[in-house]
């Protein structure tokens, strides 16, 4: 590997983080958007080659400063990781591009700087919790993205965003503390915070009840962070009042980040060294996901506002993802991991045509969408393929995951007849609330003295949102890449299992 | 008197149940940002309270040291990290409710939740 490659997995969180303290100076009109974008457009960048060198076999491991783990902070990529990376900064770059004018609207041109500052530090935060390898690290940057996740849900037009924002603040910081809790817990007992350190010492102490304690406050407190049914309280509110470029963003990675600090805590620390952890893990979370499923889609079948709608669809998005994790089989994870990509893609899609409605109807309850499909017609046929794929129609990304889901259930018995069942309930029910929002924007008539003819949202955020779309189709139409990232990341997940 | 000797756990498992009490039951915004904040402050006793080593000095190496047990530096270093997320996120939280002030007029969720039904 060339010198520039081996520092390619810093530079993943050094370019957005030096980027936002620049970001804030540029006062001039649309500048600070431009190298906000810019910045993100590198680290993308940076996560394709990064990916590419996985593929091809490499692993990056990182000393930060030159100080050799397990005393210094390790930064890692693997198969997994590079995953996660390409969700973060894609889904960053997208919203970016995507939402200049609809950030236009939202924040006035003196705090956009700022407001683009918050951004930078916020992806800065999320692809460093992706690429640590030290438990501590990666509080400090879960604390990073959140603080910047707040202001940037805090800049929603709507008053009630403030609420929103402080419920997910005081929500965020218990989750972010239970997980230090147990940390600290843990450093208490090996010495060590290097998570592959930490694998192999805490072996010695398995049986000791602190360690056990660490089990619990982690996996409740990243679980709260992820949103994990019942623990999902602040989410519904802070995607709905968030502007709609960061709800974009947040809706396709925040709470994925958070999952994949749990899966690799986890599978790499506790599975295979605390007795019988597995199926804690997979008995405790398995209820919890097939609540979600059911609970979260049955509330939005009945939800009237469609940001709102779509983050409930997103509570049970999370509840397939756990499920396929905890089924514990190769299969069922690299069910569930696939899902974080194809979740991204469907619900980051989904609000983006979200975004382009935004630009021209005011409030976005499904009695506002009457006649939208006739206003804008392009936007609402984007909003019907991501549904598609969001329900899991064959030939779309969401399919592959379903697919891959229902066959790992399969694989667990009469147990995996259950699930499959309610795996099933949940897609129909997915049916009932995306044909909800079709049935009010192509069968309603329009409001009487709602403006006439076509009024598309602006080019930029059409052709991005188009561009989401058709990444639905393709990956559902050519799957390679995500299943065998997923299938490699289950893998290397599971090796230390018996 | 086992119990007493770990007196310091005591008061970090106490500290944070009463800010964790504050945060869920008081309906203030502002009583529940303390909360928060003891909920924290809570943790951070458990970090410094990990470090020191029974019989250990200062760690500070120097040459005529020699022989000695040192105690550990490496969680106070950590939770200053930490005092630092801690202070952020409490600045960051008045903020949020200055703003909701300015917005809502009113500092209490129960009303706020009651001017959002409108």
């Amino acid at each position: 590997m060339s010198v520039e490659a081996y520092h390619l997995a810093v530079l993943q969180v050094v370019v957005p983080l030096l980027s936002a303290p620049f970001v804030v100076l540029l006062r001039p009109r649309g500048l600070a958007w431009a190298a906000a974008s810019a910045a993100s457009a590198m680290a993308f960048a940076i996560a394709v080659s990064l990916t590419a060198g996985v593929l091809s076999g490499d692993e990056y491991r990182y000393a930060v400063g030159g100080w050799a783990a397990p005393y210094g902070i390790e930064i890692r990529v693997d198969a997994l990781t590079s995953l996660l990376l390409l969700v973060v900064t894609g889904a960053s770059l997208v919203a970016l591009l995507a939402g200049r004018r609809s950030l236009d609207v939202d924040i006035d041109d003196a705090r956009q700087p700022l407001f683009y500052g918050a951004w930078m530090l916020a992806l800065a935060g999320l692809a460093g919790i992706v690429v640590s390898a030290d438990a501590f690290n990666i509080f400090v940057f879960m604390e990073v993205s959140s603080l910047a996740s707040y202001i940037l849900i805090a800049a929603g037009p709507n008053r009630r965003a403030l609420p929103a924002t402080f419920k997910y603040l005081v929500m965020g910081t218990i989750g972010a503390t239970f997980y230090l809790i147990g940390v600290g817990l843990i450093y208490m007992m090996t010495g060590t915070l290097n998570l592959a350190d930490m694998a192999q010492r805490v072996h010695e102490v398995a049986d000791q009840r602190p360690v056990l304690a660490a089990a619990g406050f982690i996996i409740v407190g990243l679980a709260l962070k992820a949103a994990v049914f019942p623990l999902h309280a602040w989410l519904p509110n802070a995607y709905t009042y968030a502007p709609h470029a960061v709800t974009v963003f947040l809706a396709a990675c925040a709470t994925k980040v958070q999952i994949y600090v749990l899966l690799r805590f986890d599978f790499l620390v506790f599975q295979g060294n605390l007795p019988g952890h597995e199926f804690q893990f997979s008995h405790f979370l398995m209820p919890l996901a097939l609540l979600a499923i059911l609970l979260a889609s049955g509330v939005a079948m009945m939800e009237r506002n469609l940001k709102r709608l779509l983050a409930y669809s997103s509570v049970a998005q999370i509840g397939y993802i756990m499920l396929g994790v905890s089924l514990l089989s190769a299969t069922g994870l690299s069910a569930g991991i696939i899902h974080i990509f194809n979740h991204a893609l469907a619900k980051g899609a989904l609000f983006l045509a979200v975004a382009c409605l935004g630009m021209h109807i005011q409030g976005l309850r499904l009695g506002d969408l009457a006649g939208a499909a006739k206003r804008m017609p392009w936007t609402m046929a984007a909003f019907v393929i991501a549904g598609l794929s969001l329900i899991g129609i064959p030939g779309t990304a969401g399919f592959v995951s379903k697919w891959l889901l229902i066959s790992a259930a399969l694989a667990e018995g009469s147990l995996g007849i259950a699930v499959v069942a309610v795996v099933l309930i949940g897609s129909l029910m997915a049916v009932v609330y995306v044909w909800r929002v079709v049935e009010a924007a192509y069968f309603q008539s329009p409001q009487a003295g709602s403006p006439e003819g076509r009024h598309e949202a602006p080019p930029m955020l059409l052709v991005v949102t188009w561009a989401a779309v058709l990444g639905n189709v393709y990956f559902g139409l050519a799957p390679g890449l995500p299943i065998k990232l997923s299938q490699a990341a289950a893998a290397s997940l599971l090796q230390h299992l018996p | 008197m086992e119990i007493l000797e770990l007196y310091n756990y005591w008061v970090f498992a106490i500290l944070l149940m009463i800010g964790f009490y504050a945060v869920t039951a008081k309906l203030n915004l502002v009583k529940k940002l303390i909360g928060l904040s003891l909920f924290q402050s809570a943790v951070f006793l458990l970090y410094i309270s990990m470090g020191p080593v029974e019989g250990g000095t200062a760690p500070i190496f120097h040459a005529d040291v020699t022989g000695r047990v040192f105690s550990n530096p490496l969680p106070s270093v950590l939770i200053l990290t930490a005092i630092v997320v801690g202070i952020s996120t409490l600045a960051l939280g008045l903020a949020i409710i200055v703003r909701i002030k300015e917005a809502y007029d009113s500092v209490e969720e129960n009303e706020i939740r009651e001017l959002d039904r409108q």
